[in-house]
C-alpha cells in the first residue's frame, strides 16, 4: 500500500507555488479528485445497472412462465403462455465446468510447481510466457480447433480415449455410452480445461512464489528432498491461493460462450435428456448465443435474459467465494 | 509459520546421510510428473498454432486477402478477402479503447491516490466483479439497454459498449499495479516543490508508470478483439465494408469465422474460416506479446 495519499501537499498559502506559476491549484485538485472518483463511481454503477437491467427485462417473462423456472427442462419461450425452465441448462453448464476444473487444476498446479520450484529461473520465465500465450488464443479458435481437430481424436464414437472411458466406467450413468459423436459434453470440458489452464496456472505460480524463503530452506535443511519440501512447505502455504485460482477458473468456464457453442450439439428436444458426458446439451451461454437472432418479441427475449441473469448470479457467487479465500489468507 | 513443524517424522538419525533410495525415487517421480504437466500444457498451444497456420496460411499470401471484402462472394466461390472484417475489428477495438481507457485510468488513479474507506473498497470489489463477468452477460445487458430500453438498432457501437465492460477491469488492474510501483519519494519531491496533487499525478506519476499503462491497454485490447459473444448478440455480420459504427451492420473477424463455420464441406468457405482465424490470432498475439515485452523492458523507471 502506498501511503502517498496520507501525505497531503504543503499548504499552498505558505509556499508560493513554484511550478504552476499562477493560482494555488486548489480548484484543479478538486476537479481532478471529482473526475477520478466519478470514474470509480461509474464502474460501480455499471455493475449495478447490469444486474438491474437483466432483472427488469426478465421479470415480465418470468411472471408469465407456465412451468417452474428452476426445475423444468422445457424451453418454449415463444409459446403462449411461455414455458421455460433452466434445469437442463444448469446441468450441462455445471457438469462441463466442473469436469474442466477437475482436469485443469492438477495440471496447472504441476506446471506452477515446476516453474517456481524446479526449473532454473532463466528457463522458467520464457516457459511461463508460453503458458500465458494460451490465454491469448481467442475462444472462437478454441472452438474451431476443438470441434474439427481435437474432437475426432478424443471424442468421436470410436476414438480411443472415449472408448477407454466408456469401457471402464460405462456402468455409471454419467459415463454411459451414447451415439453422439464429437458434439458432447466430454469434448467441451476438455477444451474448457485447456482454456482455464493459463489463469489457474498464473495465479498458482504467483502464490507459490510468495512462499517464505525460510520455510523452504528450513525443510531443505532438515534433509527433505525437493518433493518433500514442496509437500510440507509449498503446498500448505499455497493451498488457499490454489483454491482461489480454481474458483476464478470455474467462473471463466461457466460463462464461456462461443467455444462451447461451436462444440456442443443440441439435442433434438429437451425432453430427450441423458446424464452422460458423452451426450450433447446446451449451457446457459450457448443457449443464448444459439438463439441470438431470435430476440424478436419482449416475451422471448425476456426468457433468454432470465437465463443470462442466472448465469450472472452464478458467476458472481463463484467469484465472490474466490475473494473470500484470498481475504481469509491476508493479502496475496 | 507453523507449517514446517508439521513436517513428516524427519529422519533425524540420518540427517546428513544421503536419502534412501525410496525417497529419491519418489522425488524423481514427482519431478517427472511436474515436467509432464508442463508438456501437457504446451501440447494444445503448439497443436492449435500448427493447425491454424497450416490450414490458414495459404490465403494470407494473397494480396486480395488484405484489400478486398467478401461482397458478392458466396460460400461456394473462391476469392475475396478479409478487409471488411479486419477494419471492423479495428474500428470496434478503437471505439472500445477510447471509451474505456479514460474510465479505467481514472478509476485506477482514484484507487491508488485518493481511495480510502468504504467507497474505495466498494470500487475494488466491483472491478473484481467486472473481471469475472461473462462476455455474454455483458452483451445481454447492453442489449437490454440499447435495443429493448432505448429502441436503437443493433450496431457496432453497441458492441463496443459491451466490450467496454470487459476491457475496463483489465486496464484498471494493470494501471493500479503500475501506479503502486511509483516510488513515494517522487510524489513527495513534487509536493515539496509546491506542486498541487493533481499536477503531480499528471506530470510525475502517470509518465513514470506510462509503459505499464500501455501494456495494460494492449492486453485489454487483445482480450476484447477476440471476443465473439457480444458480436453475436449486438453486431450482425455483413460481407461488405462499413465504417459507420452507428448505422448498418459491420463485419468483424470473429463473426467472419462464425459465419461459415458450419460449411466444412465447402472448401472455399472453410479455407477462409481458417485464414480468418489465423489473421485474428496474429493480431491478438502480436498485441499481447508486444504488451508483455513492453512491460518487461519498461517497468517503472527507477
Amino acid at each position: 500500500m502506498t501511503t502517498a495519499a496520507t501525505s497531503s501537499p504543503p499548504s499552498p498559502a505558505a509556499t508560493p507555488s513554484l511550478i504552476s506559476g499562477r493560482g494555488t491549484g486548489r480548484s484543479g485538485d478538486r476537479i481532478f479528485s471529482v473526475l477520478t472518483r466519478g470514474s470509480g463511481a461509474l464502474v460501480v454503477v455499471l455493475v449495478v445497472l447490469t444486474g438491474a437491467f437483466l432483472l427488469w427485462k426478465s421479470v415480465p417473462s418470468l411472471l408469465d412462465d407456465d412451468v417452474n423456472f428452476i426445475t423444468s427442462r422445457v424451453w418454449q419461450p415463444a409459446a403462449n403462455p411461455p414455458a421455460f425452465g433452466i434445469a437442463a441448462l444448469l446441468y450441462t453448464t455445471v457438469l462441463s465446468s466442473v469436469l474442466a476444473l477437475l482436469m485443469a487444476v492438477p495440471v496447472s498446479v504441476g506446471v506452477a510447481l515446476f516453474l517456481t520450484q524446479c526449473a532454473p529461473r532463466r528457463l522458467a520465465t520464457p516457459l511461463g510466457y508460453l503458458v500465458d500465450l494460451l490465454a491469448a488464443v481467442p475462444s472462437i479458435i478454441y472452438g474451431l480447433w476443438g470441434a474439427f481437430v481435437l474432437g475426432p481424436v478424443i471424442a468421436g464414437t470410436d476414438s480411443g480415449p472415449r472408448r477407454a472411458i466408456e469401457d471402464a466406467l460405462g456402468w455409471i450413468p454419467l459415463f454411459s455410452s451414447t451415439s453422439v459423436a464429437r458434439g458432447n459434453v466430454f469434448l467441451a470440458s476438455v477444451v474448457l480445461a485447456i482454456m482455464i489452464l493459463p489463469i489457474v496456472t498464473a495465479i498458482s505460480r504467483e502464490v507459490f512464489l510468495q512462499v517464505p524463503r525460510a520455510n523452504i530452506e528450513a525443510a531443505l535443511a532438515l534433509g527433505a528432498t525437493r518433493w518433500e519440501t514442496i509437500r510440507v512447505s509449498v503446498l500448505p502455504f499455497g493451498k488457499p491461493g490454489v483454491i482461489t485460482a480454481s474458483m476464478l477458473g470455474l467462473g471463466r468456464a461457466l460463462g464461456e460462450t462461443i467455444a462451447v457453442t461451436i462444440i456442443l450439439s443440441q439435442p433434438s428436444s429437451l425432453e430427450d435428456f441423458n446424464f452422460s458426458v458423452f451426450y450433447g446439451g446446451e449451457t446457459f451461454a450457448s443457449k443464448i448465443a444459439n438463439n441470438a437472432s431470435e430476440f424478436s418479441t419482449p416475451q422471448k427475449t425476456g426468457a433468454y435474459i432470465a437465463a443470462g441473469l442466472v448465469l450472472f448470479v452464478v458467476t458472481f457467487l463463484v467469484n465472490a467465494l474466490a475473494r473470500v479465500f484470498i481475504s481469509r489468507r491476508g493479502d496475496v | 509459520m507453523a507449517v514446517v513443524t508439521s513436517s513428516p517424522p524427519a529422519p533425524t538419525k540420518r540427517l546428513l546421510e544421503s536419502e534412501s533410495a525410496g525417497r529419491r525415487a519418489r522425488n524423481r517421480l514427482a519431478t517427472v510428473l511436474m515436467a509432464a504437466c508442463l508438456l501437457i500444457a504446451m501440447l494444445p498451444l503448439i497443436w492449435i498454432l500448427w493447425t491454424v497456420v497450416s490450414r490458414g496460411a495459404g490465403l494470407l499470401g494473397d494480396s486480395t486477402w488484405w484489400t478486398n471484402s467478401q461482397r458478392g462472394i458466396t460460400s461456394r466461390r473462391v476469392g475475396g478477402g478479409a478487409y471488411h472484417a479486419i477494419v471492423g475489428t479495428l474500428v470496434m477495438a478503437l471505439m472500445t479503447a477510447v471509451i474505456s481507457v479514460p474510465i479505467a485510468i481514472g478509476t485506477a488513479i482514484y484507487l491508488v491516490e485518493y481511495g480510502r474507506g468504504r467507497f474505495a473498497k466498494l470500487v475494488t470489489f466491483m472491478v473484481d466483479v467486472l473481471t469475472g463477468i461473462p462476455s455474454i452477460v455483458a452483451a445481454l445487458f447492453i442489449y437490454a439497454l440499447w435495443v429493448t430500453a432505448f429502441g436503437f438498432q443493433r450496431v457496432s457501437f453497441a458492441v463496443s459498449l459491451a466490450l467496454v465492460l470487459l476491457m475496463v477491469p483489465v486496464v484498471v488492474r494493470s494501471t493500479e499495479e503500475m501506479l503502486r510501483l511509483v516510488p513515494r519519494d517522487l510524489r513527495e519531491a513534487s509536493y515539496a516543490l509546491g506542486v498541487p496533487r493533481w499536477k503531480t499525478i499528471v506530470k510525475v506519476v502517470l509518465p513514470t508508470a506510462f509503459s505499464g499503462i500501455v501494456t495494460g491497454i494492449m492486453l485489454g485490447l487483445a482480450r476484447v478483439m477476440g471476443e465473439t459473444a457480444p458480436l453475436l448478440i449486438l453486431g450482425p455480420y455483413t460481407s461488405s465494408i462499413n465504417l459507420n459504427p452507428f448505422d448498418g451492420n459491420m463485419a468483424a473477424l470473429p463473426t467472419f469465422i462464425n459465419q461459415d463455420r458450419n460449411n466444412q464441406a465447402l472448401d472455399p468457405a472453410f479455407d477462409r474460416v481458417w485464414a480468418a482465424a489465423l489473421t485474428l490470432i496474429l493480431i491478438v498475439m502480436v498485441l499481447s506479446v508486444l504488451g508483455r515485452l513492453l512491460s518487461r523492458f519498461g517497468t517503472v523507471k527507477k
